[in-house]
């Protein structure tokens, strides 16, 4: 029976490096019929066209675009949450607050791609007078949305677990609770929130659904937020479909996606080196 | 002296004052009454249904040391934390009575508590210094009540860091954190922060129980230094230590104040019973 | 009110808002979404075939083929998650095989959908050679979820007191009788709490099903090579590619909220077991 489940927990493993390896066999020919300098610092992605290119820097520029907003927004919005939850408010409160999150963080992320594509696009457009209603904003805000309740919930688990003693002993001096909180639990909590902030930011980077049906699916470098760009994650869903089997188009897509694969490893591994951190520290 | 045969625990009810009359010689005043600086009036706490403390009278003197005694569970704790309202933080509790500091009563719900745990600071019993640097754990205080200037930050800095008898170990060093130093040292620590902001009564709760005895002597040695510019009330279970450093005692059993006076005469001849029998260890 | 009260007064209020603006926003999606797709809400909406390029009729083959992407996949991912986690928690002992182990399941959480549907393409469309199929799709979406629920298992099993385990070792049972019996019945519940969340989630992908078995309409699948009609796809088309958009929008509109149901519905049923669980078999 152990072998069994040996081969079950080494199943993982297998899967990681098979998703490696078929990244790498379907997209290094890519590289064979392009230059690899080109891909990094093309700016245009044409790939339908007479002279196709394939230049990385229109669709990479479009999902650090589109996450950059969505991380402005989420950062202080969702560690503002958290420290409120923490710090402000009354059981009662958090008992009401915490599922509205949960459910936040349940709803599929074509549904809130369609809430961004028929609703917040018009509020976009009208409040701040963008020429067309899906660009990089109203992505980044909808991205937003999905981003933070992973950001309020392990941030205030990171406040959470600051040590009671601390608050104790700043109160004791004669620090407001608002004083104690933005001066002790807040710096005390920072790798905590910092991961959240990565867990999140690595959620906004790997979303497709929502920012394929938000942002305009332009493939153009932006100039400014209002916008339309394409992500590198929208540009795979959408061209995949039409892509003829083994064409220099299908390795291409490949390519992106071992990119998009090591950005979020990345990500998620300084993330995950952050919580081992704050897990000692709180004692 | 101590008789021989007595065990350390129980101890006689006579203990070793001479050593402690001795350190106390050039302060005959001491124990002779001064200005009352806390007076309480009936005060009594509840924590949800269980009566904490009931009906506490007591007169806190400006620069004495007053210890609180009594068995674990008897109320001085709360007591002493009731002093700063601290206990505000706790939910579910009700405190009744009044507490007059300088004549105004604190107890008041408009009162202003971050103004009372100004004047009033607190030590506790395990160290807590922030994860800050030293520098920056003392300059906590000032800062929050509105001191920026590096210069002046500096200079309280160290002045507290040598009224708390550390500036000698740690001004090489001010950016280490609070957290490295060892436990009688952040105790230390704790103290100058809250001497930092210049409170006149200083509260100590168990200050030295999660200590080693030498940093605990150090401790005790400050305590008796403090007492000259502040106003100490401290709390402790080990009877020794509140005969060493007080000069009046409260005894605390069941949430009751049993009996308080002047140090000296509550070890050697109690009033009451109950006092007699926690002193010579017959129970607690 | 003294400077630090008025302060903090503000600071608060502040959070407050930020708060409870998340909560809004979460309240206004799901109000959006249930208003506008209720009235054409109906049995035959839900029961009958699409009709006229999907303007009329019903989507029923979507139910169908989310129903059977979901059964599929959770018969493929629960038996490994399952046995993983029983090797984590019952078997492996600590040493580098371990750690990799866990290294690959938290790497494996990290990656994105779209990279997962690419790894899908390459491995089971392409080189198994299942064509765009429903059971491509199970297999691709088992792999995503796997680490959801190692994670949710392995947590189970902690749960379980070790007194359990010892006393079955007392008694001179081997290791795999002693989990059959005196654990896996009482982790059991958790991990059905793990499985159905991650079921919910599979019925809301839609990046790994597009590159591996969805199809914008397709008859009811007969056998697990065909290809597929899901929930979030159907919604993205209805709500994308289709027009007049005053024809379909509401329709769209109406299948974003049979998805909403389906999926917080199952996370109510996860979180409901879990209450129930811990209430009554409080160790």
């Amino acid at each position: 029976m152990r072998l069994l489940f040996l081969v079950s927990g080494v199943s993982s493993i297998v899967i990681v490096c098979l998703i490696l390896l078929f990244l790498l066999k379907d997209g290094l020919p890519f590289l064979a019929r392009y230059s690899f300098w080109s891909f990094v610092t093309g700016t245009t992605w044409a790939p339908i066209a007479i002279a196709a290119e394939f230049g990385l820097l229109p669709i990479l520029a479009g999902t650090l675009t589109v996450t950059a907003i969505a991380i402005a927004i989420g950062l202080p919005v969702g560690v503002g949450a958290a420290l409120y939850l923490s710090e402000a408010a009354a059981s009662w409160e958090r008992e009401l607050v915490k599922p509205f999150i949960e459910v936040l963080a349940g709803i599929p992320s074509v549904v809130m791609g369609f809430f961004g594509y028929v609703v917040l696009g018009q509020v976009v457009r009208s409040i701040f007078g963008a020429p067309v209603e899906h660009n990089a904003l109203t992505g980044g805000i909808i991205l937003a949305l999905m981003a933070i309740p992973t950001i309020v919930t392990i941030s205030e688990d990171a406040m959470r677990s600051v040590p009671k003693t601390f608050r104790e002993g700043s109160l004791a001096l004669g620090a407001s609770r608002w004083e104690t909180a933005w001066r002790v639990t807040l710096p005390a909590s920072a790798s905590g929130v910092t991961a959240a902030t990565m867990l999140g930011l690595g959620r906004a980077v790997g979303e497709t659904m929502a920012v394929l049906m938000c942002t305009g699916n332009a493939p153009v470098i932006p100039t400014g937020v209002l916008q339309p760009i394409r992500t590198m994650t929208a540009t795979i869903a959408s061209e995949m479909g039409e892509v003829p089997y083994g064409s220099t188009h299908y390795h291409a897509l490949f390519m992106v996606g071992a990119v998009l694969f090591v950005l979020t490893l990345a990500i998620n591994t300084a993330a995950r080196k952050l919580i081992g951190r704050f897990h000692f520290r709180g004692r | 002296m101590a008789n021989a045969g007595a065990t350390q625990d129980t101890g006689a009810s006579r203990f070793d004052l001479i050593g402690r009359a001795g350190r106390n010689a050039n302060k005959p005043e001491q124990h002779k009454a001064g200005r009352v600086k806390i007076r309480v009036e009936n005060l009594s706490f509840r924590y949800g249904k269980n009566t904490a403390l009931r009906n506490i009278s007591l007169e806190i003197l400006e620069h004495r040391v007053t210890a609180l005694i009594g068995p674990s569970g008897c109320g001085k704790s709360t007591f002493l934390r009731c002093l700063n309202r601290m206990n505000d933080i706790i939910e579910d509790t009700r405190m009744e009575g009044r507490i007059l500091l300088d004549g105004q009563d604190v107890a008041l719900p408009a009162a202003d508590v971050v103004e009372l745990r100004r004047k009033v600071g607190m030590v506790f019993q395990k160290p807590n210094p922030f994860p800050k640097s030293i520098f920056e754990n003392v300059a906590y205080g000032p800062r929050i009540n509105g001191i920026r200037n590096r210069t002046e930050l500096a200079g309280i800095v160290e002045h507290s860091l040598r009224q708390a008898a550390l500036w000698d170990e740690v001004h090489h060093d001010l950016k280490k954190p609070g957290t490295s130093l060892s436990g009688g040292q952040q105790q230390r620590l704790c103290i100058a922060r809250a001497l930092a902001v210049r409170p006149d009564v200083l509260l100590m709760d168990e200050p030295t129980s999660a200590l080693d005895p030498i940093a605990t002597a150090k401790i005790e040695e400050l305590i008796d230094r403090l007492e000259e510019e502040y106003t100490i009330v401290i709390v402790t279970h080990n009877m020794q230590q509140a005969a060493r450093v007080s000069d009046f005692t409260g005894f605390f059993y069941l949430g009751e104040l049993i009996e308080e006076g002047p140090t000296e005469k509550l070890f050697t001849a109690p009033d009451r019973k109950q006092t007699e029998d926690y002193i010579t260890g017959r129970f607690g | 009110m003294s400077r630090k009260s008025a302060t903090q007064f503000i600071a608060f209020w502040l959070l407050r808002l930020v708060c409870y603006t998340v909560v809004a926003a979460t309240g206004y999606i799901i109000l959006d979404i249930a208003a506008k797709g209720w009235p054409h809400l109906s049995w035959e909406f839900l029961t009958a075939m699409p009709r006229n390029r999907m303007s009329a009729g019903g989507i029923w083959p979507a139910i169908v083929g989310t129903l059977y992407l979901v059964l599929l996949t959770i018969a493929l991912a629960f038996p490994l998650g399952v046995g993983a986690a029983i090797y984590l928690g019952e078997y492996a002992r600590a040493g580098r095989l371990t750690r990799t182990i866990r290294l690959a399941i938290a790497n494996l959480a990290g990656v994105p959908s779209v990279v997962f549907g690419l790894f899908g393409l390459g491995v089971f469309v392409i080189f198994f050679n299942f064509g765009t199929s429903l059971l491509a799709s199970a297999f691709t979406l088992a792999m995503m979820i796997l680490p959801v629920i190692i994670t949710a298992s392995e947590e189970a099993l902690r749960a379980v007191p070790q007194g359990f385990r010892e006393g079955s070792f007392a008694l001179g049972a081997t290791k795999w009788p002693t989990v059959r019996r005196s654990v896996l019945p009482y982790a059991l519940p958790g991990m059905l709490t793990g499985s159905i969340l991650s079921v919910s989630r599979v019925a809301g992908e839609t990046a790994p099903v597009l590159l591996t078995g969805a199809a914008l309409s397709a008859a009811m699948p007969e056998s697990v090579f065909d290809q597929i009609m899901i929930l979030p796809y159907h919604l993205f088309i209805l709500a994308t590619n289709m027009y007049p958009s005053q024809v379909y929008v509401p329709l769209a509109y109406s299948t974003a909220l049979v998805l909403l149901l389906v999926v917080l519905g199952l996370n109510g049923v996860a979180i409901a077991i879990r209450y129930v669980v811990r209430r009554k078999h409080s160790f």
